[in-house]
């Protein structure tokens, strides 16, 4: 594994990847690692898109040191729980995405809600989860123009990666559903439903007054709000 | 009036409840968040005979008054500033006995940006995962101070020390923060390191608990583009497309994706959150940390 270790001021390490497979498979280690106590101090460890930060160690250099020696096992997909996540595929950039994926709607609704993803990392705001899971010729822009306002539990596409609104905000992803589930709960344990590693499936639900997935227009979606 | 309480009367231009944060959550997309100045915010719970942690309230510029319910001891340290208790001076910087009833005020800042009002027994407020502090970012915790609200205050425990006041560590004229160089100097040309080391830079007064801004000069780029989200630290010196650079706060965003030129200490933060905008920046580039690889070389294994 090709790895580039950058330091962090004085008590961080930076450890770039060649991917974010690869950055997926360091951190279930760096995970497995500090559970069996093999890991020195660290306040934080923070995946991302191809990298992972470790910050508060003693002693940093002596990490980046030992890290190329490791024997990191490729990414266990493994047969840990699926979070369902029922969505509605309401979104107002659905017809959108199905046009750039070249389908009819309701098959970009089945090619999304058939593929199963995992939480590569967090960020952007608590419990906003980036998933992986879509092949690279499904990946998607980010809006030319992001929305000023982003209803909570929006659930949408940018690069490649999967995402679900934990709260109301400014956005600029593709908005192809809405869910119920509640992604942040300060009063729950654990409050975040997504956590880097957790694998995740969208299950298609409809409101009763509907019965198929392209009933709701666009222009019917984009009047709840959504629209920039 | 004999609830452990007390009753907001001018919430100031920004107050709200602080303590050390709530570190080790940064993989959720949670913030540390926690007293910008911490040091400040340890030094009043210290003299009220309080644990370090507990809550207290963090100003901003214009302080804040409340009436409290029940008799207390006080102290506000940080930014030095007026404390009256009914309007009748009382000292900063050391404990102060306020009875049940009486309106106490920190007024604005004479010098510094965030003044610390500690009570004893420490401000009550549902934690969440583990702190009480106010992120502004993500607005996790309580919600920043209003006309009218009421906040609980917690029971007392510890006798109050026997100290008679603390000096004030005094405001520099101007803003000297050392930098370790990454991870992300590479991105930057030799002059844009070279502006960073001499330009002059003033504090921006769109800074906030997030991150102190910076109007100046602008670091010159090596590589253009945006970065691939990465994790982000306490102090990073994150550079947008102005190429000004941004320090981050407490409550800064755990990912980011502009590059990260060097990284501040956090013993020189408090420092940086006590700048009034305006006051003069100078960065003070250290190098790499001892261990680091020069820029650009791989390490494969």
């Amino acid at each position: 594994m090709t790895m580039r270790t950058l330091p962090v001021g004085e008590h961080g390490l930076l450890v770039e990847l060649e991917s974010g497979e690869a950055a997926e498979a360091l951190h279930a280690e760096l995970l497995r690692r500090a559970a069996a106590r093999l890991l020195p101090a660290v306040r934080e460890i923070v995946p991302a898109a191809r990298t992972v930060f470790l910050d508060g160690l003693a002693d940093p250099g002596r990490l980046a040191a030992e890290l190329p020696g490791w024997r990191i096992p490729p990414l266990d997909r493994g047969d840990s729980e699926i979070v369902e996540v029922p969505v509605r595929y309401d979104g107002p950039d659905l017809a959108e995405v199905a046009r750039r994926w070249g389908v009819p709607p309701e098959e970009a609704v089945r090619i999304h809600s058939g593929t199963e993803f995992r939480v590569a990392f967090c960020g952007f705001a608590p419990g906003f989860g980036y998933l992986t899971g879509l092949p690279e010729r499904f990946h998607m822009p980010r809006r030319a123009t992001p929305r000023t306002r982003v209803p909570v539990g929006s659930v949408g596409l940018a690069g490649a990666y999967t995402g679900v609104y934990p709260r109301a905000s400014p956005g600029g992803w593709q908005l192809i559903g809405t869910t119920d589930a509640v992604l942040w709960d300060s009063a729950r344990e654990p409050a975040a439903l997504f956590t880097p590693g957790t694998r995740v499936r969208f299950i298609p639900v409809w409101d009763t007054a509907d019965t198929t997935p392209d009933s709701t227009t666009p222009e019917q979606a984009a009047s709840e709000g959504a629209a920039p | 009036m004999t609830d452990s309480a007390f009753v907001v009367v001018r919430p100031g231009a920004l107050t709200t409840v602080q303590d050390l944060g709530r570190g080790g959550h940064a993989h959720l997309g949670v913030p540390r968040s926690g007293a910008l100045d911490q040091p400040a915010h340890r030094l009043a719970n210290r003299l009220v005979g309080n644990a370090e942690g507990a809550a207290t309230l963090e100003t901003t510029l214009t302080g804040c008054a409340v009436r409290l319910r029940r008799a207390a001891t006080v102290a506000v340290t940080g930014a030095p500033c007026p404390v009256t208790v009914d309007g009748r001076p009382a000292a900063w910087g050391a404990a102060v006995r306020v009875p049940a009833g009486a309106l106490l005020e920190a007024g604005a800042a004479a010098h510094g940006v965030r003044s610390y009002m500690a009570f004893d027994g420490g401000v009550e407020a549902e934690p969440v995962l583990g702190s009480r502090a106010t992120d502004v970012l993500s607005g996790l915790g309580p919600a920043p101070l209003v006309d009218g609200a009421v906040l609980r205050l917690g029971t007392p425990h510890g006798p109050v020390p026997g100290v008679d006041g603390v000096p004030h560590r005094g405001v520099a004229p101007e803003l000297v923060l050392p930098v370790v160089l990454g991870p992300r100097d590479d991105w930057f040309t030799p002059a844009g390191l070279r502006t960073l080391a001499t330009g002059d830079f003033r504090v921006s007064a769109a800074s906030n608990r997030i991150g102190l801004r910076t109007e100046g000069p602008s670091l010159e780029r090596a590589l253009d583009g945006e970065l691939a989200s990465e994790g982000m630290a306490l102090g990073a010196l994150q550079v947008p497309p102005d190429g000004r650079p941004v320090l981050f706060l407490a409550d800064h965003p755990t990912t980011g994706g502009y590059p990260v030129v060097g990284v501040v200490p956090e013993a020189y933060l408090a420092a940086a959150a006590q700048a009034v905008p305006g006051t003069p920046v100078r960065f003070t580039p250290l190098g790499r940390a001892s261990w680091g690889p020069p820029a650009g070389r791989n390490a494969t294994g």
